[in-house]
């Protein structure tokens, strides 16, 4: 049991040093820019003494990596800097407007785009699971053909024909589902999830594919074991035969393509909120691509970095942990 | 609420279906062999497929259902227009080919067909459409279908977007310019990453090492969210040129995704570097040139041109995507994704007149079906390849 949690502590921490040389890689790309912040701010009405005097302000007469220091100490206390696109820098020189900075913007916009993902994965996962055991249980029918063509074309098409899809079918042509996202704070459970359900169902569509194909693959995959040969040789029922044989076998690569689909999900977020203007952290940083609002774009791209790496780090482990051959690496 | 009673009632429905039809099915046929030994889970099959079926039947009846219709017709046309280009291609050409066809799935033969059709579509898209891509023509806002009660406008059987270029010809530049940066993007895409994922493999060490660990470094960040960072950036420096933006964008995704090429050329590298004809190259006293070009590449072919058609749907749909957000290829030039967020708005339209939501759908539509079949076809190589049959 110890060489588990060694092994787990070993991917933490190069799960870190991943995530710290990404973030040294997104703050490198941001000062490629000509020019700096204090230009990119002030655009036309950039005077020298202007210039100058935000540098300082800024801190941006410092040298590079002493400059990366500073930013990766204030973002893990949670200080992500200030907005371009709220800040009003005439006034920069006196106090910061708390609704200016980076982290006031993110953080309701984060909390959406959670709650978007977790409705999406709690359809996604028993579905796609599901699915995928009828497919194996099924396959080379009718049914089975018809899910492969269904989830080739799924996963093939783009996020937004899906998206739009859904809208006229659910909610112009058939008016049941609102077709625009307006959520706001002090809304009821029930209305944030009528609300969130169409782009949820939109995600779950693309997600769902995906983890399906893998399901099916992991379980056929077991089929010509020995052990699945003789449950079936007894005269085992060929679902009890998946459910207690194959499933817990398959459940390794299931869990694992689980979790890589939901880093999936992650830049999956971004088209979708734009389609639905879901208030999440994916319209923001399209936005803020728009607006070349560099404090917020950096922000955003950390978080998302930092999600996916998680969940990739989480599919790693959970791997290692089912499978004893990996635990005991030669 | 009342849309999940439904559906469990529905599930009670075909479970209660399925089991009488499975005690009838083995009271008439006086229990023989076939529903004797049918179990319950092969039953439910056969009685959902039934209650799919009737629904289906339902819908297409239900007057309100006119995209049912339309989508069951276009499933029906390109199933036929497959398998009349399978039968073609059995019976037309060098021996060759006929082989080639006899064994091809519907899907794959589709998908072969769409890529020529594409291809066609592309080159001579200057000849084929009835306007150019970026003329202003008066009428906007002309609903597709070319009927005048509807506002339709028989000049413009696809109808005009907001400001009155024709939708079709569009739709056919579009070809041209998503399709053809994809696949140029791609090109590159797969001159980066293959040449160094080969290069990584036959040098190896520290450039193996260097190498390999930088790109494990770009693959840690999500692709979309990296070109959307690395976009903002070039947008600053293109500083509203847009043409040199669309051309760091085919950049920029060129680089991201040749960090994928780089993953696979290098292990299919790695397996073919220690085989025995390398060595005798190697002892011949070849060049590095010749090595990686003439004993290696083609040797790694197979796997990187399936790889070419799975990159080439990914590139061509993040362009689509980028595009669609708005900083992918830019307006003068017709494309898909930018054409589908332009149209959205028609799409509120649609409970009035049907046609309208095809406005917007077509460009989503004309992304999906090229990926669909570039997948269909990278499917059967694979498949063909592996030599499995399940």
């Amino acid at each position: 049991m110890g060489s588990v949690i060694r092994i787990v502590l070993q991917r933490l921490a190069l799960g870190l040093v991943t995530l710290l040389i990404v973030s040294a890689v997104i703050f490198g790309a941001v000062n490629l820019l000509p020019g700096d912040f204090a230009q990119a701010v002030l655009g036309q009405s950039a005077t020298p003494e202007a210039v100058a005097a935000i540098r300082t302000q800024l801190g941006l007469d410092q040298p590079l990596p002493v400059r990366y220091a500073q930013w990766l100490w204030d973002a893990a206390r949670g200080d992500l800097g200030v907005s371009f696109a709220q800040a009003n820098f005439a006034s920069f020189t006196g106090r910061v407007d708390p609704s200016a900075t980076v982290l006031a913007q993110i953080g309701p916009r984060f909390a959406n785009t959670m709650f978007l993902a977790g409705v999406t994965a709690a359809i996604a996962v028993p579905l796609a699971v599901g699915l995928g055991i009828l497919a194996a249980l099924w396959r080379d029918t009718a049914f089975d053909k018809g899910a492969n063509i269904a989830t080739l074309s799924s996963i093939s098409s783009p996020e937004f024909f899906v998206a739009y899809i859904l809208i006229l079918l659910f909610a112009v042509v058939n008016p049941v589902l609102p077709s625009l996202s307006n959520i706001f704070p002090g809304m009821s459970f029930g209305e944030r999830l009528e609300k969130t359900l169409l782009p949820a169902l939109t995600l779950t569509l693309v997600v769902t594919a995906h983890m399906m194909r893998m399901t099916r693959a992991a379980i056929l995959n077991l089929m010509a074991q020995p052990y699945i040969e003789m449950a079936r040789l007894k005269g085992m029922r060929p679902l009890r035969v998946i459910w207690r044989h194959a499933l817990p076998n398959a459940l390794a690569p299931i869990v694992n393509v689980v979790a890589l689909n939901l880093a999936y999900l992650v830049t999956g977020v971004v088209v979708v909120e734009v389609v639905f203007v879901y208030p999440g952290i994916g319209q923001l940083f399209v936005d803020s691509v728009k607006l070349r609002d560099i404090p917020v774009v950096q922000a955003c791209c950390l978080i998302f970095a930092a999600a996916y790496i998680l969940l990739n780090l989480t599919a790693d482990i959970l791997s290692i942990i089912s499978n004893p051959r990996l635990r005991h690496p030669k | 609420m009342s849309l999940w009673i439904w559906l469990l009632g529905a599930l009670a429905a075909i479970a209660a279906l399925a089991w009488l039809g499975l005690w009838a099915a083995r009271r008439l046929s006086g229990n023989a062999p076939r529903y004797r030994d049918m179990s319950y889970g092969v039953a439910f099959g056969y009685a959902l497929a039934l209650a799919a079926i009737a629904a289906g039947v339902w819908l297409w009846m239900k007057p309100g259902a006119v995209y049912f219709r339309w989508a069951v017709m276009g499933f029906a046309v390109c199933a036929v227009a497959a398998f009349l280009f399978r039968l073609a291609g059995r019976h037309l050409g060098p021996e060759r080919l006929k082989r080639q066809f006899r064994k091809m799935p519907l899907t794959a033969a589709f998908g072969i067909l769409v890529i020529l059709i594409y291809a066609f579509v592309a080159i001579f898209a200057a000849w084929i459409a009835p306007h150019g891509q970026e003329a202003v023509l008066g009428a906007a806002n002309v609903v597709p279908g070319g009927d005048p009660a509807m506002g339709g406008d028989p000049a413009f059987p696809l109808g005009t977007d907001r400001i009155g270029r024709d939708i079709l010809s569009r739709l056919i530049y579009g070809a041209q310019n998503t399709v053809g940066l994809a696949f140029a993007t791609t090109l590159l895409a797969f001159f980066l990453g293959g040449s160094l994922g080969l290069l990584a493999a036959v040098v190896g060490g520290w450039l193996d090492q260097v190498l390999s660990r930088g790109v494990d470094v770009l693959m840690a960040i999500p692709s979309l969210i990296f070109a959307l960072l690395l976009l903002t950036i070039a947008s600053v420096w293109a500083d509203g040129a847009r043409g040199l933006l669309t051309f760091y964008m085919v950049l920029i995704i060129a680089v991201i995704d040749s960090t994928r090429v780089f993953r696979l050329a290098r292990s299919v590298g790695i397996g073919i570097v220690v085989m025995d004809y390398v060595e005798a190259a190697k002892l011949r006293g070849e060049g590095m040139g010749h090595l990686v070009f003439r004993e290696i590449l083609p040797n790694a072919m197979a796997p990187l041109l399936a790889e070419f058609g799975l990159r080439f749907c990914f590139v061509f749909l993040t362009i689509a995507s980028l595009s669609f957000l708005g900083v992918g290829i830019q307006p003068p030039l017709a494309d898909w994704g930018t054409m589908v967020r332009d149209l959205a708005q028609f799409i509120n339209f649609a409970a009035f007149a049907p046609m309208v939501a095809l406005a917007p759908l077509l460009p989503a539509l004309a992304i999906a079906i090229l990926t669909v079949g570039v997948n269909f076809v990278v499917d059967w190589m694979l498949h063909r390849a592996s030599g499995l049959k399940s």
